[in-house]
């Protein structure tokens, strides 16, 4: 006997309520806290931060916490926060150059003014599983280097003094924003690189490493890679003058590309930039390759590759819409499934009753 | 549902002042050139892009506290996400609700337009997936976007063509491609082509929200929609061969439910409320007293 599909408000209700308690798990074990979250998952907490668009540890933790731990979804609560948020107006740019840094490498010199500074990373870790960290045994201080702080001159300008690498312009006009001006192709360089920035990680870090296997090679050299924090200044209309606001921790990747020259201009490297929000140096890297491979018209170059093609790459590269699109197809489709079942089942009569019409003329031609 | 159930935290409907001004001015570009999609800076919504983002941002922009709404998904009220959708607007909106689509001042729908013919000061909102009729055959937005500039819709027939020439058919059942006013080819969404006609000289206002694609596009009330056909292939819709199991409507689009695992089908109506109206008024169909029990 057939009972319509009925219910489906008290199922949300209770698939809500298992949620809530599987969430929760173990009542015995203790909640983790926000601290917690935000301090020892810290990489996972600046990665929602950084595809999130949104500076706030706290909400980044509290929303990893409400996803189970499951990223893309923590991601989608932030920007589903942010963007009930008011929008104030935009601030000066940030000067990395003057970043307080805690990581600064670059592979294009042994030894530069500032040094190399290796930082909290995994680089050189040996991937061996550690049982000493199922407990809570007691861990050193961390040692800094007494120059920790100063400020270093970017590699990229220590290039461009010579005039080996192009110059970059300085833009007055206010940047466009991704989230005030749907995306309409081609999109300003500045409009580019904000796309990227919350962009998947996954999906720029495929692209970018297609790019290092031949789909528009670029000869990347890591110029430089630093990670600290820098004031974020905003000019405040009743004073006439910029004011730090705040501070914000940056990943920023300068890579120096392929030289390129012309008749008219001396040979010079060319840039892919990468800055993210937090901590995530794979990120930056991956987004610097990217940006450097959407560069391909401007600087004349063949369009062979998918990490070259601006709509491709754009209007894939958000997780967000990626994850919900892809995820819609739970959704009921019965009505468009009955309209191809009704025509398959049409077409299928047809061809039969095509071959039945068929072998009733070979039994005659045979008879 | 009343106002004291609104979530304070937020705006009436969700979205800040700012952010409903900016889709009105794309309704009302999409009302004044038919059939034309226009590109609007869709917002995250706290629901999944490719979940009726579109439509929900739609419906925010134009809800007041005196309408009543009406959410369906593939005709019916009660599928998991129209519910969802509802109780987001009790929630942010507090207006009222209804599954009666003469009732409703507004609908805002999935894969389907209501049976119950819609009336002038009704405004229907359809949740879009993907707004551009002509992405499947160039997925380039920059070329779609010309094609549609230059009127050159060439390929969309040569498809249709290709389709019949093929199969014998035209091969679109569902999100088939209209023409709207003689200019702006559309898609209406993927209902099924049974809902094509609906569309054509409606009196209620139609919108359409593709939060995603980041489009708005819309049909005014009385306009000329055409779906798109040849002389020696004229558009059909889907027929029935037998009328709804449980309200016994003929005419009507129907979903089949599968009864057992040795081929048992019924048809019921794939628009509950027109089924339940129906049925109410003492209509009954060949299954109804069984699954009634």
């Amino acid at each position: 006997m057939y009972v319509a599909v009925k219910g489906g408000e008290a199922a949300i209700d209770n698939a809500h309520r298992l949620l809530a308690d599987r969430r929760r798990a173990d009542r015995a074990v203790p909640a983790l806290t926000l601290d917690q979250i935000a301090g020892q998952l810290a990489l996972g907490v600046d990665r929602v931060m950084a595809e999130g668009s949104l500076y706030d540890r706290r909400l980044a933790a509290l929303a990893v916490k409400q996803a189970r731990g499951d990223l893309i979804e923590a991601i989608f609560l932030v920007r589903a926060f942010r963007t009930t948020l008011p929008r104030f107006g935009a601030s000066e740019p940030v000067d990395t150059g003057a970043m307080l840094v805690e990581r600064r490498i670059s592979a294009c010199y042994k030894d530069l003014p500032g040094g190399q500074l290796l930082g909290p990373t995994f680089d050189y870790t040996h991937r061996l599983l550690d049982e000493a960290l199922d407990g809570d045994e007691p861990v050193e201080e961390g040692l800094l280097a007494d120059a920790e702080g100063e400020a270093v001159a970017r590699v990229t300008d220590i290039l461009g003094g010579e005039g080996l690498i192009e110059e970059q312009v300085a833009a007055d006009a206010e940047p466009g924003d991704v989230n005030q001006t749907p995306l309409e192709f081609p999109l300003s360089r500045a409009m580019r690189l904000q796309s990227l920035a919350r962009g998947d990680e996954g999906f720029l870090l495929a692209l970018g490493y297609s790019t290092q296997r031949g789909y528009a090679r670029s000869h990347p050299f890591a110029g430089e890679i630093r990670i600290g924090e820098v004031d974020v200044e905003v000019v405040l209309p009743e004073l006439g003058f910029a004011v730090p606001v705040g501070r914000v921790q940056l990943t920023e990747c300068q890579m120096v590309n392929q030289f390129k020259g012309s008749a008219a201009a001396p040979p010079q490297f060319t840039r892919g930039y990468g800055l993210v929000f937090g901590q995530s140096e794979r990120k930056a890297m991956a987004m610097a390759l990217c940006d450097r491979a959407l560069r391909a018209g401007e600087l004349g170059e063949d369009m062979v590759a998918p990490a070259q093609d601006e709509e491709f790459v754009l209007s894939h590269c958000d997780n967000v819409q990626a994850t919900g699109f892809v995820e819609h197809l739970k959704l009921p489709h019965y009505v468009d499934f009955q309209a191809e079942l009704g025509l398959v089942r049409t077409m299928r009569a047809e061809y039969e009753a095509r071959a039945g019409e068929a072998e009733a003329a070979t039994r005659e031609a045979a008879e | 549902m009343t106002a004291d159930h609104r979530t304070q935290t937020y705006n009436f409907a969700y979205l800040d002042e700012q952010t409903k001004r900016m889709i009105r001015r794309a309704i009302l570009k999409a009302i004044a050139i038919p059939g034309y999609q226009v590109p609007f800076a869709s917002r995250e919504m706290p629901m999944p892009y490719g979940w009726g983002t579109g439509g929900v941002q739609v419906t925010a922009a134009i809800l007041g506290p005196e309408d009543v709404l009406k959410v369906i998904d593939q005709g019916a009220d009660d599928t998991t996400n129209a519910v969802s959708i509802r109780k987001f607007f009790q929630r942010v909106a507090g207006v009222a609700t209804t599954t009666r689509t003469a009732e409703a001042t507004v609908i805002q729908t999935r894969h389907r337009i209501p049976e119950t013919p819609l009336a002038a000061g009704q405004v229907l909102v359809y949740q879009v997936p993907i707004p551009e009729p002509l992405r499947f055959l160039e997925p380039r937005e920059t070329e779609t976007r010309k094609m549609h500039a230059l009127e050159e819709y060439g390929l969309m027939h040569v498809k249709l063509y290709e389709d019949i020439a093929r199969n014998g058919h035209i091969a679109t059942t569902y999100a088939y491609p209209v023409k709207v006013e003689g200019r702006y080819v559309m898609d209406p969404s993927p209902i099924p082509k049974f809902d094509n006609p609906k569309t054509h000289m409606s009196p209620a206002l139609q919108l359409f929200g593709a939060g995603r694609e980041k489009r708005i596009y819309a049909l005014p009330p009385h306009t000329n929609v055409v779906s798109l056909d040849f002389e020696d292939h004229p558009f059909e819709v889907q027929r029935f061969d037998q009328p709804c199991a449980l309200c016994g409507a003929g005419g009507v689009y129907l979903d089949e439910v599968v009864l057992d695992d040795r081929g048992g089908r019924m048809f019921v109506c794939s628009d509950t409320d027109h089924c339940e109206t129906r049925r109410a008024a003492g209509h009954r169909g060949a299954l109804a007293a069984e699954a009634a029990q």
